[in-house]
């Protein structure tokens, strides 16, 4: 029986008269690729903000490998082993992808040297270096983060997140701003690190098909509710989700 | 260049300039020796300042630090009878140190204009305190005794600047100025660049943005301290005005921009450079001395943002 790593127990969050979060329960097994679908507005990231600890749930439990981490900081939900990505890329800007990576693994990497120690060392640089393989960002090394073009900035938002080698990562719309062509080559990429790298996954996705493909499971939000929650077939399926999230039918994904 | 060799370089480029000084004593005037003391106490407060400046922060009241270190050594000496520069020395890093903690807590959560212009309203509520003090001199402030070095004291003929005194500040500083720079390169010193570029992200990693402002802080405030207690040893006398009074905190911002941040000798160039022509232009043209500091400032924005190190940058043919 696999174990349950992350359960949240009737979350509630509100802002003013805004309902971002209403009696959310979730519950994700560790090895599952869940999506998440909704549409703009749904709460998928204010979920994604309060598992991780950057907002407090007003109303409700958050679990993580059964330890009760509701209310705990940014700080200690990394520590745990929750990390995530985001919809608008936190980086480093003014440094390049090599000394964002430098720098995170530096802080935060397992092999990260004492803190008064000079922090480029063989151990961190290679570990830099081979993350960067491992998420095909390794051509744009010396490239100002500020001057990369969105897709990479994307990858090298996750590859952050994947420092730590957390047990749990929250990918929030991993793909916006990457045109439908590449879309496929990055969850391709992302996905399969994440595999190779243990990582249970939750992501956040618009693109139905990219759902359909990579996602176990399917949990659609609706005006801070969960609206469905089951395998891709049912929930992509179900009619409810069709009119209010996919506002459509699902396509097919191409045979590549 | 990768960074080890850069720390490398600057531990090798430290400790030859150590030795030059040191060797350079007997040759140099008083004046000179007096010049090149005075530019390494305040190219240390200079140095507090490269180090929030790396955190993507400046503090326009580097005097109130400069000012404890100073007042605590002065203090120290007249009250306590305590004469040794190594316990004086410890007594103004401490007292910075316990007051940049506590204050920290205040400043930690501010950013850009607040946290510069908080400083400065610290300095000059210290200011205010120090000159209405009667027991310290009020304005004109007091004297120190020449200071003792673990049981040695100097010849009683042989004036205030002795070797001893000279040696202990070179030696003194040039290990900090070591220490600063591996810092710089260590994960905490990397975290600086956290929170200059991105707070979110560092916590994300893990860091929590407020509790390295609160370290860096204590540091810059403990350098500054230390150049006060080095000054004031130097000088023989402290008072408000050359301490705490907001002037002399905007002297230190334009050094450090003067210098630039690009590395640990930096403050310490610019600070000799600033004292010299100091000299030369009290001395020769006393009503020109802020049009002169005015006109470099411009210059050097202009010009040279990266300050009088990024120089040395492009003789190189920057690599890094
Ligand atoms: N920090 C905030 N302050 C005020 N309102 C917010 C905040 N974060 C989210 N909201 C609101 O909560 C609702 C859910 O937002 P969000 O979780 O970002 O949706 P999604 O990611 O599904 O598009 C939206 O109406 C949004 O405007
Ligand atoms: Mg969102």
């Amino acid at each position: 029986m696999p174990e349950v790593l992350l359960e949240t127990r009737g979350l509630g969050k509100r802002f003013g008269a805004v309902v971002a979060a209403e009696d959310v329960n979730v519950s994700v097994t560790a090895g599952e690729i869940v999506g998440v679908i909704g549409a703009n507005g749904a709460g998928k990231t204010t979920f994604c903000n309060m598992v991780t600890g950057y907002l407090t749930p007003d109303l409700g439990q958050i679990l993580f490998r059964g330890k009760d981490i509701t209310g705990c900081t940014v700080g200690q939900a990394t520590e745990a082993g929750i990390h995530r990505s985001f919809q608008i890329p936190q980086l480093f800007p003014g440094l390049t992808v090599y000394e964002n990576l430098l720098l995170a693994v530096g802080v935060f990497g397992h092999r990260r040297p004492p803190w008064w120690q000079p922090l480029v060392r063989p151990e961190v640089e290679n570990e830099a270096t081979a993350i960067m393989e491992r998420y095909r960002i390794a051509e744009s090394a010396t490239t100002r983060v500020d001057r990369l073009p969105q897709g990479v900035r994307k990858l090298l938002d996750i590859a952050m997140a994947m420092v730590g080698q957390p047990a749990m990562i929250l990918l929030d719309e991993p793909t916006s701003g990457i045109s439908t062509k590449e879309k496929f080559d990055v969850m391709g990429n992302v996905i399969d690190a994440l595999r190779k790298s243990a990582a249970t996954v939750l992501f956040v996705e618009h693109d139905m098909e990219v759902v359909g493909r990579y996602a176990d499971r399917v949990i659609a939000f609706r005006e801070g509710r969960v609206l469905a929650d089951g395998t891709p077939g049912v929930v992509l399926e179900d009619p409810a989700v069709i009119e209010h999230v996919v506002g459509r039918r699902p396509g097919r994904a191409p045979d590549a | 260049m990768t960074l080890l060799r850069r720390v490398r370089l600057t531990t090798a480029g430290i400790a030859v300039a150590t030795a030059a000084l040191l060797a350079l004593w007997p040759l140099l005037p008083a004046w000179a020796a007096h010049t090149v003391g005075v530019s390494l106490g305040g190219g240390l407060v200079v140095l507090g300042l490269l180090i929030l400046i790396r955190f993507g922060l400046v503090s326009f009241g580097q005097g109130l630090f400069f000012a404890i270190g100073g007042y605590a050594a002065a203090l120290a000496n007249q009250f306590l009878g305590i004469t040794d520069m190594l316990v004086l020395s410890v007594a103004g890093i401490a007292s910075a140190g316990a007051v940049a903690w506590a204050l920290g807590y205040i400043v930690r959560g501010h950013r850009g204009i607040f946290f510069a212009m908080l400083n400065l309203a610290f300095s000059m509520i210290l200011f205010g305190i120090l000159a209405k003090t009667v027991v310290l001199g009020s304005t004109d402030g007091f004297s120190v005794g020449v200071p003792t070095l673990l049981g040695f004291a100097p010849d009683p003929e042989a004036g205030r600047l002795t070797f001893m005194l000279f040696g202990y500040i070179v030696v003194f500083t040039a290990v900090v100025a070591w220490w600063v720079d591996r810092i710089l390169a260590s994960p905490i010193g990397y975290a600086g660049q956290g929170v200059r570029e991105n707070e979110l992200r560092l916590r994300y990693l893990g860091v929590s943005a407020r509790g390295a402002v609160h370290i860096a802080y204590i540091a810059a405030a403990k350098l500054a301290a230390l150049g006060g207690v080095f000054t004031v040893l130097l000088i023989g006398h402290v008072t408000p005005e050359d301490t705490a009074y907001w002037t002399k905190s905007g002297e230190f911002v334009f050094v450090a921009i003067l210098g630039g941040s690009g590395n640990v000798a930096a403050p310490f160039i610019a600070q000799t450079v600033f004292e010299l022509v100091r000299t030369f232009a009290l001395q020769y043209a006393p009503d020109a001395w802020q049009m002169l500091l005015g006109i470099t400032l411009l210059l050097v924005i202009l010009f040279l943002p990266g300050g009088l190190w990024s120089l040395a940058d492009r003789l190189r043919g920057r690599d890094a």
